[in-house]
């Protein structure tokens, strides 16, 4: 049994979550949609906590919320034209993407209705997760360590970010 | 002086070929071809040396026991392939290789000078591509000087490559006449063909002796000619036979083609006469002395195994004798005087193939009686002077044709008046060919004929038939050159006498045309290094010359003076006439073998197979993919969205049948 | 009441849908992007919740998570790069009117 603050937290970030998607989605202005889907982040990162992960909610809240939303509203800044706001949408276009994402989200949820016993799990005692212990299994070569990935992460970010210097470069 | 000096003499000329290829173009015209003849020059000089100091020093191995030897300077490994498969490349002089030495420098010198003269207009100023001329001049004495010097029979192939690829070079000198191309390219593919069963023979019989050296296939102990050295290389290669005919057999027959293809034997002959389009000069070094008498030398090196492998010999005699015959009728009616000339080569080449194939008596096996081998050394001997001689007759053949500007003889007639030095050398070549004493070709062809006759009463008779029709067509055209009738002067100016670039070749040839009858050739150039015991047959001497004779006696009557006893003798005969005008139609039935047996009859199918089923197949292959990809290139939208649609709905789908498996 | 694994799926299944609809049904590049977004956020969701409700020993989840996020953030900062870089070549960022490399 849970207690009541938590199915509460739950419910307000579960509304929070589906509204602002929606939103996302459906508002006519760019900026609105990076702002809604910085509180859908947020709502994300709530989630983490509640799953008492909360180094990952910080990156969450740190990474996305901080970085990428900041980089979106830049890009939005610079390319946004004057005077042309608002984005039409053609309407076939929508009624395909309506029938894609319901048909989408109808599968999926008969079958997480109907095949997944697993859906009515309990939350039930963890392990401790702290700091100390991701940055162990971060940099470990044990079996259920992380060195490997970490260090094509970093090459990776290596990467994009010469990408990103070439391509933003004025030639 | 040293023998190994004949290294230089054959490398010399490549250093030429090479410098005139690649620096004569910077240079001024004239200056290359003086530096060629001043080059070929020194090379004649230093192949004078070291003959003669084969054929009269002593101390360096070149005769032991009154065996002359042969001496291999040098025989460096060249592709080394296995213990066995070695390809040497080495310089070897041997009687026959010294006197190749000679008779190539000597009239590869004469034409390089002469070419000066010849290679240039009226004024005196050269022609275009005068370097390229002397460079490839110059390649093709290398080319020749490297035959004759090989120590092995592969080398003696590569050699034999080179020559005919710088006898298509200079045949097409005149690159933009289209003669030219037609005849160095059939000239090619002519010689090529000959080739390949060379290159067959060699394989079978270097296959069976495992060895392409001389001195384990036809030199004994004493490095001399040896028919041991010879008989146990047919042992190596055992009692192994094909189609009946031991391999040997096939091997020797396989390398007489490759000979007489460059050596212009019937039928493959049909390349020499077209190859006159090249430069006169050329077809004096290449058509007449030198490159055509390589078939020669071949058989001439490989004496001792033909010797014992009668098969092939009784072949080369057939063919040769034939040829012989067959080419010297021909030679009677050409008006080309070029083409006469090759002709005349054609037969004196077989003159020279028959008198190495009468020499291999099968009595001379059993008993060695006098003169056996004689006929090997009268065919180098005739191979000697008429390399002499009709280098003479076709330099001035080139000169008269610089002087009227054709080779036609009805445009000739009574040159005499006008050219009298070079109606007197071609007089001389002619009483050469002809064979009347003193003059060179009647002590060659005696021997030769003193060898047939003892080979066979025969082949004797018929080889005088041949030399008497000799007498007559060459002075069939020296009459018709030089006299007939009166000149009737077709260019502005009156022909005269060349200047004397053109004219001293042509004297210092007809010189050597006379004395050179009187070399001893029998006790320097014999197969086995021995020396020969000759003596003058006067009754074979006596009816050759009374046949010479009365051939050139049939020939002033008819043409010494204009009348019409050709005309009706030419229309009593007018069937034989015209065959023999038209060369008994050779080219004809070649035309129609390649154009309408090869060409329509197996080509033309294998083309429309190729062209229809393989292309189109291909082709059909390919139009599918081009139909099929402007069908289907709509789908590549380019609008990204599209794709995520289509992928979403295939990935749903997916879900919807791995949840339907479930369910079931 | 219990709060089981299957509440958090649903949000995070909703989330997806917006995301699949945004990205077919935007025109401006910058929004397709925050359709992506959407799209990988609910999908880390879906880690982390399945981690702790079915493997709560262990942390695999949140570190694919945690990758995801470093992932989305290189790929964001590289995908904006473009759009700005296809901007001022085309002066705009309507994906419907840049479709130069078709065919």
């Amino acid at each position: 049994m849970e207690s009541v603050g938590n199915i509460i937290l739950y419910f307000i970030v579960a509304i929070a979550i589906i509204v602002f998607s929606v939103l996302t989605v459906t508002t006519r202005k760019i900026l609105r949609s990076a702002t809604y889907l910085l509180f859908v982040l947020f709502a994300t990162a709530i989630i983490y906590f509640q799953m008492d992960y909360q180094f990952l909610g910080a990156v969450q809240i740190a990474v996305y919320a901080g970085g990428i939303l900041v980089l979106f509203v830049f890009a939005i800044m610079l390319t946004q034209q004057p005077g042309k706001e608002a984005e039409g949408l053609a309407t076939h276009r929508r009624w395909l993407g309506l029938t894609a994402a319901l048909a989408g989200v109808a599968l999926c949820g008969y079958g997480l209705f109907s095949y997944a016993g697993f859906c009515g799990r309990l939350l039930s005692g963890g392990v401790d997760v702290n700091m100390e212990r991701i940055g162990q299994f971060l940099l470990s070569t044990d079996k259920f360590g992380y060195l490997l990935p970490f260090e094509a992460i970093s090459v990776l970010l290596l990467a994009c970010i010469i990408g990103g210097v070439v391509i933003a470069r004025r030639r | 002086m040293p023998l190994s000096l004949a290294i230089v003499v054959v490398a010399l000329p490549l250093l030429m070929f090479l410098f005139l290829g690649l620096v004569g173009v910077k240079m001024g015209r004239k200056i290359t071809g003086v530096i060629g003849v001043l080059a070929m020059l020194v090379d004649t000089v230093l192949a004078y040396g070291v003959a003669l100091t084969y054929f009269f020093g002593s101390g360096q191995g070149q005769m032991v026991d009154g065996v002359r030897q042969a001496v291999v300077v040098a025989n460096p490994a060249w592709l080394s392939f296995t213990d066995t498969l070695v390809v040497r490349m080495g310089v070897l002089v041997d009687p026959i290789a010294a006197m190749m030495l000679v008779v190539i420098t000597t009239v590869s010198l004469m034409v390089h000078l002469y070419s000066l003269g010849y290679m240039s207009d009226h004024d005196g100023n050269a022609e275009k591509g005068f370097q390229r001329y002397y460079a490839f001049l110059a390649l093709f004495t290398f080319s020749m000087l490297g035959l004759v010097v090989a120590t092995n029979i592969f080398q003696i192939f590569i050699f034999f490559e080179m020559v005919g690829l710088s006898s298509y070079l200079l045949i097409g000198f005149y690159y933009s006449l289209p003669a030219a191309n037609h005849a160095n390219k059939k000239a090619f593919i002519v010689t090529r063909l000959a080739d390949l069963f060379f290159l067959l023979g060699i394989m079978i019989l270097s296959y069976y002796t495992n060895t392409f050296d001389f001195d384990k296939l036809v030199f004994g102990p004493t490095m001399s000619g040896s028919l041991e050295t010879a008989q146990s290389a047919i042992t190596t290669a055992g009692g192994a036979t094909f189609l009946g005919c031991s391999v040997m057999a096939w091997a020797l027959t396989f390398i007489f083609i490759g000979g007489a293809g460059k050596s212009a034997m019937y039928p493959l002959h049909i390349w020499l006469p077209d190859a006159m389009e090249g430069p006169t000069p050329v077809s004096a070094l290449i058509h007449a002395a030198t490159m055509v008498v390589a078939g020669v030398f071949l058989v001439a090196r490989l004496f001792p195994l033909y010797v014992l492998v009668q098969g092939a010999m009784n072949i080369i005699l057939v063919v040769g004798a034939f040829t012989a015959f067959y080419a010297a009728a021909i030679a009677c009616t050409q008006s080309d005087i070029k083409r006469a000339l090759a002709f005349s080569t054609i037969s004196q080449i077989a003159f020279m193939m028959t008198s190495l194939a009468v020499s291999s008596n099968q009595n001379a096996l059993i008993e060695i009686h006098e003169g056996y081998g004689l006929g090997y050394m009268a065919s180098m001997f005739h191979l000697f002077t008429h390399a002499m001689f009709k280098a003479l007759l076709f330099l001035c053949a080139g000169a008269i044709i610089h002087a009227v500007h054709s080779n036609e003889n009805d445009k000739m007639h009574g040159l005499h008046k006008y050219m009298p030095i070079t109606s007197i050398c071609f007089l001389i070549g002619c009483l050469a060919i002809a064979g009347i004493p003193p003059f060179a070709g009647f002590w060659s062809k005696d021997e030769i004929l003193v060898a047939a006759y003892q080979r066979g009463l025969g082949w004797g008779i018929w080889m005088s038939m041949v030399a008497g029709m000799t007498a007559f067509y060459m002075f069939r055209i020296y009459y018709l050159i030089f006299f007939w009738k009166k000149h009737e002067v077709h260019t502005h100016h009156a022909p005269k006498d060349q200047p004397w670039t053109m004219t001293l070749p042509l004297i210092i040839l007809a010189c050597i045309s006379v004395v050179a009858g009187f070399v001893p050739f029998h006790d320097m150039v014999t197969w086995d290094g021995k020396e020969l015991h000759t003596a003058l047959d006067m009754k074979v001497a006596g009816t050759s010359v009374l046949i010479a004779l009365l051939g050139i006696g049939l020939a002033t009557v008819m043409y010494r003076k204009e009348n019409p006893l050709p005309e009706r003798m030419a229309n009593a005969m007018r069937g034989l006439w015209t065959a023999s005008y038209r060369r008994f139609y050779m080219d004809e039935f070649y035309q129609f073998i390649t154009h309408k047996v090869i060409f329509q009859g197996i080509c033309v199918p294998i083309a429309w197979f190729d062209r229809t089923i393989i292309d189109g197949f291909m082709n059909w292959m390919a139009d599918a993919t081009n139909s099929v990809s402007f069908g289907i290139r709509r789908l590549q939208s380019g609008s990204i969205q599209a794709y995520v649609y289509v992928y979403l709905l295939g990935a749903l789908l997916l879900a919807a049948i791995t949840m339907i498996c479930v369910l079931l | 009441m219990d709060l089981t694994l299957f509440m958090y799926l649903i949000p995070s299944l909703i989330m997806f849908g917006c995301g699949v609809y945004g990205f077919i049904t935007r025109k401006n590049m910058i929004a397709i992007m925050i359709s992506l977004e959407l799209m990988l956020n609910s999908v880390d969701i879906n880690f982390v919740v399945f981690n702790r409700y079915l493997f709560p020993g262990q942390m695999d989840g949140m570190f694919f998570s945690l990758f995801a996020i470093a992932i989305a953030a290189a790929e964001t900062a590289l995908a904006l790069a473009i759009i700005i870089n296809v901007f001022r070549i085309a002066k705009n960022v309507d994906i419907n009117q840049i479709t130069k490399l078709k065919f």
